[in-house]
């Protein structure tokens, strides 16, 4: 009694749920092809698959007279077959650019299948629209197999499929994926490792289909894994972390869905969309915030090391001159970042004022003299080694200063033994 | 206005968008921009929802500059996830292409709601394509979007061919490149978008790629190629529409092209598949002739001047062939052997054409092992396989050089002694 009551509340759960578990099976079976596609670069191949499995499908329903799984697997894995043969194909035997043979296998093959499906499946169900935007709101009322929507027992098969074949295969798709070649010269064929992954991106195509419409397996296939490409830089992780991402596309896209009240398929690609770009604004490494970030604070550390060499050169001339705040500013190139170069040296008591002009303070001149002596010790080796002009090294000098570690300093000092003047027969400082 | 029925209008307008999607397209092929057609056409869609939720009515120019907006939008967003992050073009079309489509898709189900007002019909038609509801106005914007396109490229031909072969050296000549590169992006939206409504999301990238690269088959120079991809596209959609009655008209556009390119690739004079096998099956028949011609001279060196008579099945046993029989036939035609039953001989012509081959592979041979420090037991395979290819100059400046070195053997100053031993290669032994 009680495990009857049970088996009841497992057959018929929230609809939600159905449709939640669907997407999140679809979008892990596809984030786990994605690592692949993008490292191998061919992230347009399952755009390419998706649309090309059509005349696939309609020359198997044709053939077989149903729409039962296994004769839509052949014929998807059939057409995508052709797909990758002819890609491949008009590519090195025509010398068609390679994403232009893409473009026309794909295009013409997805225009084979519209016209086939006018003759052959014109009085049956077989939207195109719901090819492109799937109906993901009625997969609770699917077809039941075993107790599930077909739906998702057909993603459920192609995700378990997609999981076997990444473990059992997992160190041949590896290195083929980073190094063709070598995975050639060490026996496993890379070509092999090529068609049988997009057999697998073409099986996972077309069990979606139903479900979700191809724009969502498009955007699962990469988006996802392009996301986690951003946060990581190993495959292991980046398989795991794509998945993960697929999954919280699924929940937030069901969520959104239902909150806005519109196609809950399109909201999974715009939430997986919406988690690429906080990746590229806020990854920690590759994202743009940090790069700016970076870029930020080497071009204030190149400021605040100019300021301080150019107070060195006006002490070493023991010229009278002396240079107000913005006066140094504008001679660094008078950008807001000067001001704030000026004010970080003042804070970190490097540099001092007096009668509102710019002095250097003990630290400061020897942060300072460190950086002219780089910068003297390139120039002299400039001259000595690359047989520069004279007039030619100071710009090279005034860049590359900033690099110049104390160990170069030794090795080049070491170098131009005894020379202890610049070629502009200026002192280097010690 | 004159006054056309809707067939001639359908036939006017697919003709004149296949034409100006050839022209653009040629660049976007040669920029190695073919899928960018595709993502602009994808990208269209979320413009085109808010176009019609703002102005809501579907008229084609209206929808088209939400389209040319969401495109430009979409085509910044690459360039941005491309210069500033380690994304590859490929994928951040990919992802770009999808999460645009998937935007278009959540507001396309947010029109079609019922309490959604205004006329959504034809809406559908930027996903699937439907030239049938051409209309006269329709007409006027495909002529003046391909007036100015055609204006355009014939403006700037020279800038925009520099910039599609040889962007840096462009550059370096101080053309503005990018704003020339954005020029035919932005030709490349615009004839996407218009074409959009007639022949849909799929089949327009197809239009951009297809007469392009069947052009490309039968020329080398780029007025040529627009011109010759520009009447494709055209005949495409005059043909298209023509023999497809009755069938989804952008499918039948897109396979009409699709035939074009498919006889192109097999026929094209130089660059088709037919010629090309051709001219490898030329190569290989003239290889086993030469090798043919070679082992007869080989075998029968020992009793030179005089030219004997030499056992078919000691030349079968003398290296490797393929089908002896067909080769001796050949060659017997082309009177450079005689041959009867088991018995085979040079003509004075074959001796000639033989010593003159045996020369050069002898010469590549000695030219390997003097100046590439080859082990003469490793030059034959090597020689083999260039002395097909050596021109009558080089056979001469060799013997030349090998002559002024004293290495030319003065005993046969027409053919020079081997290197090696001869029939090591068929026999397996390396060593003399």
């Amino acid at each position: 009694m009680s495990s009857n009551t049970l088996m009841l509340a497992f057959a018929e759960p929230d609809p939600g749920i159905w449709i939640v578990l669907t997407g999140a099976t679809v979008n892990v079976a596809c984030a786990l092809l994605g690592s692949f596609l993008i490292l191998r670069r061919m992230s347009m191949m399952g755009d390419a698959l998706s649309h090309a499995v059509l005349p696939g499908l309609v020359v198997a329903f044709a053939l077989s007279g149903s729409m039962g799984i296994v004769p839509m697997f052949i014929g998807a894995v059939a057409a995508g077959l052709l797909t990758t043969f002819l890609t491949q194909t008009l590519h090195q035997y025509a010398r068609v650019p390679s994403d232009a043979s893409m473009g026309i296998v794909f295009t013409a093959l997805f225009a084979l299948g519209v016209i086939l499906v006018k003759q052959f499946a014109g009085g049956l169900h077989f939207d195109i629209g719901c090819v492109y935007q799937g109906a993901l709101e009625y997969v609770p009322f699917a077809n039941r197999v075993w107790g599930l929507p077909r739906p998702l027992l057909s993603s459920l098969i192609v995700m378990v499929v997609n999981i076997f074949v990444l473990i059992l295969l997992w160190k041949e798709l590896k290195l083929s994926s980073f190094d063709a070649e070598l995975a050639t010269t060490m026996g496993f064929s890379a070509t092999l490792m090529h068609y049988l992954l997009m057999m697998l991106v073409s099986v996972t195509t077309v069990a979606s289909f139903e479900a979700v419409g191809s724009i969502l397996v498009v955007a699962m296939l990469i988006v996802p894994a392009s996301t986690a490409y951003l946060l990581t830089d190993r495959l292991g992780p980046m398989v795991v972390l794509s998945a993960v991402l697929g999954v919280l596309s699924a929940v937030l896209g069901y969520w959104g869905g239902m909150h806005w009240d519109t196609s809950i398929s399109g909201m999974m690609t715009v939430a997986a969309g919406g988690i690429f770009a906080l990746a590229v604004l806020f990854a920690p490494q590759y994202g743009v915030i940090s790069k700016v970030l970076h870029n930020l604070r080497m071009s204030l550390r190149v400021l605040r090391e100019d300021l301080l060499a150019m107070l060195y050169r006006i002490e070493e001339l023991k010229s009278t001159k002396s240079l107000t705040p913005h006066e140094a500013q504008t001679a660094v190139g008078g950008t807001w970042l000067a001001k704030i170069a000026t004010s970080q040296l003042e804070r970190r008591g490097q540099v001092g004022e007096r009668d509102s002009r710019l002095i250097l303070t003990e630290p400061g001149r020897d942060a300072a003299r460190q950086l002219v002596r780089s910068h003297r010790l390139w120039e002299a080796y400039l001259v000595k080694h690359l047989g520069l002009p004279l007039d030619h090294v100071h710009v090279p000098a005034h860049r590359v200063e900033h690099y110049i570690d104390e160990r170069i300093q030794k090795e080049i000092a070491a170098d131009l033994e005894p020379a202890a003047q610049d070629p502009h027969g200026r002192e280097i400082p010690e | 206005m004159i006054s056309l029925s809707l067939s001639e209008k359908v036939m006017l307008g697919t003709a004149l968008l296949g034409g100006m999607a050839g022209v653009v397209g040629s660049f976007a092929v040669l920029r190695g921009r073919a899928l960018v057609g595709d993502m602009l056409a994808h990208a269209a869609l979320p413009g085109v929802c808010i176009a019609f939720l703002i102005t809501g009515h579907r008229d084609l120019l209206g929808l088209s500059a939400g389209a040319l907006v969401s495109g430009l939008i979409a085509i910044g967003a690459v360039t941005v996830i491309t210069r500033w992050t380690r994304t590859k073009e490929d994928a951040a079309i990919g992802i770009v292409l999808s999460t645009f489509f998937g935007v278009g898709v959540v507001l396309l189900s947010i029109i079609q709601k019922p309490s959604t007002s205004g006329n959504k019909a034809g809406l559908n038609s930027y996903l699937f394509g439907e030239p049938g509801g051409m209309l006269n106005s329709d007409l006027i914007v495909l002529a003046v979007v391909a007036a100015v396109v055609l204006a355009g490229v014939a403006l700037f031909f020279k800038e925009f061919e520099l910039t599609c072969f040889d962007s840096d050296f462009a550059r370096s000549q101080g053309w503005p490149t990018l704003w020339l590169d954005l020029a035919m992006l932005a030709m490349l939206a615009v004839v996407t978008i218009v074409g959009l409504p007639i022949v849909g999301v799929i089949l327009m990238a197809a239009m951009i790629i297809l007469p392009a690269a069947t052009s490309r088959f039968w020329t080398n120079r780029l007025p040529v190629l627009l011109l010759v991809s520009g009447l494709v596209g055209a005949a495409a959609g005059l043909l298209g529409t023509q023999v497809g009655r009755g069938y989804p008209a952008g499918a039948a556009i897109v396979l009409t092209a699709s035939s074009f390119f498919v006889v192109s690739l097999l026929f094209a004079p130089q660059r088709g598949v037919i010629s090309t096998l051709l001219s490898e099956y030329r190569l290989r028949r003239r290889v086993a002739e030469e090798h043919l011609l070679r082992a007869l001279f080989e075998l029968g060196e020992a009793e030179l001047p005089a030219v004997p008579v030499i056992d078919v099945q000691v030349l079968r046993d003398y290296r490797h062939w393929w089908s002896l029989d067909r080769l001796l036939e050949r060659a017997r035609e082309e009177e450079l052997i005689e041959w009867s039953a088991n018995h085979v001989q040079l003509t004075p012509l074959g001796l000639r054409r033989a010593s003159q081959i045996t020369k050069a592979h002898r010469l590549w041979e000695l030219y390997l092992v003097r100046h590439a420090d080859i082990a003469p037991d490793h030059v034959d395979r090597d020689a083999d396989d260039v002395e097909h290819l050596l021109p009558e100059s080089l056979v001469a400046k060799l013997e030349q050089e090998l002559a002024a070195e004293g290495r030319l053997p003065t005993v046969l100053a027409e053919v020079p002694d081997s290197p090696h031993v001869i029939g090591a290669e068929a026999s397996g032994s390396v060593s003399p």
